[in-house]
């Protein structure tokens, strides 16, 4: 097909502007996929972060604020759950095991957990996988901790080290426990998800290291020290959450309800993943603004390239007025000028979709190491393949402007050769 | 079927015979062109004498098919092309026609070779003639060389570089290529110093006989005439004027 040569020729003859024309859609289109990954990658890591788990308890809360502060370590727990409740609940005979947690105090900007060894066997993310330990074990004396592998990594802690935990959940602290320090016991492994940034230490820890405290400040003249404490009651009064596994899924919704009618204390039980649904709910509008400015970005790339091809078209007159005196239809010029816009379309998404896939490459362990988001490389969705189908057509009829320009121009024309 | 024109119908028709044609082109600048009757035999070299402003594209734009008058009767080769549909006008001009513009002739991105082989993707026909004796390729570099285009320039040369006159004489290939009936060539030598116009019209002359092709060339300049079998005026066949009333 010579007309068609000649139209790519035409193109290769203008390759600047058709460069960066093609630059500029496949910016646009790599904007518009990689916010769907991000988008995509967060979701999964969140519903990735709890697996296994059949109810979450907490004090009376919203769902989602309770999954946030229990689960993903955000926020503060409003209330606790009194220990009798706690060990009422635990024994009912629906439950196959349950992990009480306890938070409230933090190590140089890492949150402290206070849990049993269990939650090392039952905590599981990514469908199926557990916790597992880079080096070390599970505390098993009272002043030992587990660290995740963020917190070893940043502070470069490995078994043995002894750290200080500090009241409160501030980066700086101002209060610390500075006279019963920990020693690391474990560091677990990369997860991806909260662990990695968590401290944990034993229930009776969280306890002992708050002995000589009341109201968030140690009693003055009153100091037990660490070996004094080894002796004493350490049963802990109160604990922030508990996580729930059950022996039959079927039994979920009737203990649910039963928590929730507690009689003794007012408590929440709720599904982890009917919370995350909720929380998708909530920042569903954000996700939807952000869709929305990346098919604006696509749209003015789009326009970009139309506003090329039109003005270039007066220059192209003459290569109207040529193919229409060899016997061209003006169909045909139309068709050529859709051609165009389409080429330089399928070439941008082409070009997108290559960016991309080198950015997640290079950028992936970056952003899995820095903010705990997994980005899987995998092949473009069946939904994906439609929005870059859709935008290829787009791109075609966007060409129809510039075209209808031209295919009036050569009617206009005739014969005339203008320069 | 040439019922405008005063002689009896003949073996071969008239390369071109008009009668009561009025076209007035679209748009704000309304320009109007009139012919009565006129009529062109075939297989002669005919000068067509027009100052600027005469109507002469839009005469030649209406003998090409590539517009239509708004009425009137327009025969090419025996074929009223004003009861075509444009499609089909389009492809009738691909077929049997020939043109060179007075400048700009080529595509400055192709080859010279592609720039030449360029109408025979809208006319199976001049291709098959094209084709006959080997292919079109092999045909556009002997039509090349006939009409004295250095042979480095001809294959997979661009015809960005060419100068006028070798560009001109792409173009003459172009036109010839396939053996149309009618080479129309629009002042094809106005760009042309006066010795490289000789040798040009002298090369064009030959090829046209040779395919048996009828020449029309327009041009405002009458030291021509001696050269060509039949001089008209162009203010003689068709009377233009500014304004939308023919």
């Amino acid at each position: 097909m010579i007309v068609l040569r000649l139209a790519l020729q035409s193109l290769r003859n203008r390759w600047l502007t058709a460069t960066l024309t093609v630059f500029a859609i496949a910016v646009s289109i790599m904007l518009l996929l990689g916010v769907e990954k991000v988008r995509a990658g967060a979701r999964q890591s969140f519903a990735d972060t709890i697996s296994g788990t059949d109810l979450i308890v907490g004090a009376r809360s919203g769902s989602i604020q309770l999954l946030l502060y229990a689960v993903f370590r955000i926020g503060n727990a409003t209330n606790n759950i009194t220990w009798p409740s706690y060990q009422d609940i635990a024994s009912r005979p629906e439950i196959a095991w349950v992990v009480p947690l306890s938070l409230g105090d933090s190590h140089r900007g890492f949150r402290v957990l206070g849990t049993t060894p269990d939650y090392f066997t039952h905590y599981k993310y990514r469908q199926t996988h557990g916790l597992a330990f880079a080096s070390g074990a599970p505390f098993a004396d009272l002043f030992d901790a587990v660290v995740g592998a963020d917190v070893a990594a940043a502070l470069g802690y490995k078994v043995g080290d002894r750290i200080i935990v500090s009241h409160g959940l501030g980066a700086v602290a101002f209060v610390e426990h500075d006279d019963k320090p920990f020693r690391v016991s474990g560091v677990l492994e990369k997860t991806g998800t909260p662990v990695d940034r968590t401290v944990h230490v034993s229930l009776e820890a969280i306890e002992a290291i708050h002995v000589d405290w009341q109201s968030g400040g140690r009693v003055p003249g009153q100091s037990v020290s660490a070996d004094d404490v080894r002796r004493m009651d350490l049963k802990p009064k109160a604990i922030t959450a508990a996580l729930i596994g059950l022996k039959s899924r079927l039994a979920t919704f009737r203990v649910q309800r039963s928590i929730n009618e507690y009689r003794a204390e007012p408590l929440s039980a709720i599904l982890p993943g009917a919370a995350l649904q909720e929380l998708w709910g909530l920042v569903g509008t954000a996700e939807t603004a952000l869709k929305a400015v990346s098919a604006m970005v696509v749209a003015t790339a789009l326009l970009g390239m139309v506003t090329m091809i039109l003005t270039t078209l007066n220059e192209r007159r003459r290569e109207m007025a040529i193919l229409r005196s060899v016997g061209a239809r003006p169909r045909t010029v139309l068709g050529l000028l859709m051609a165009e816009a389409g080429v330089l379309t399928a070439t941008g998404i082409a070009l997108g979709v290559v960016l991309l896939y080198a950015a997640l490459l290079v950028l992936q362990p970056y952003v899995d190491a820095t903010y705990g988001l997994h980005l899987p490389i995998e092949p473009p969705k069946p939904a994906e393949l439609a929005t870059l189908a859709t935008i290829a057509i787009a791109g075609c009829l966007a060409g129809l402007l510039p075209a209808l320009r031209a295919y009036r121009l050569s009617l206009a024309d005739g014969m005339t050769v203008r320069t | 079927m040439v019922a405008a024109t005063s002689k009896p119908r003949a073996e071969t028709p008239d390369v071109i015979a008009m009668s009561d044609v009025r076209f007035v082109w679209p748009g704000r600048n309304a320009f109007s062109l009139a012919v009565d009757s006129f009529a062109l035999p075939a297989a002669k070299r005919i000068l067509l004498i027009g100052p600027s402003g005469s109507g002469k594209s839009t005469f030649l734009s209406l003998i090409c098919g590539i517009v239509a008058p708004q009425s009137g009767r327009i025969e090419i080769l025996g074929t009223d092309i004003t009861r075509l549909p444009a499609s089909a006008r389009d492809g009738f001009r691909a077929e049997h026609f020939g043109i060179i513009f007075q400048i700009f002739n080529l595509l400055p991105y192709g080859t010279v070779i592609d720039n030449v082989l360029l109408p025979l993707s809208f006319a199976p026909n001049r291709r098959k003639r094209a084709t006959a004796k080997g292919s079109a390729e092999d045909e556009a570099v002997r039509l090349l060389t006939r009409l004295g285009l250095e042979p480095n320039l001809t294959r997979g040369h661009s015809a960005a570089n060419l100068s006028v006159g070798q560009q001109q004489r792409v173009a003459a290939a172009r036109a010839l290529i396939g053996s149309p009936e009618v080479i129309v060539a629009d002042e094809p030598t106005s760009a042309l110093d006066r010795n490289r116009q000789a040798a040009f019209l002298d090369l064009l002359f030959t090829e046209v006989a040779e395919a048996g092709a009828t020449l029309i060339m327009v041009s405002h300049d009458e030291s021509l005439a001696p050269r060509f079998d039949q001089v008209m005026q162009l203010d003689e066949i068709a009377t233009s004027r500014q304004g939308a009333d023919p």
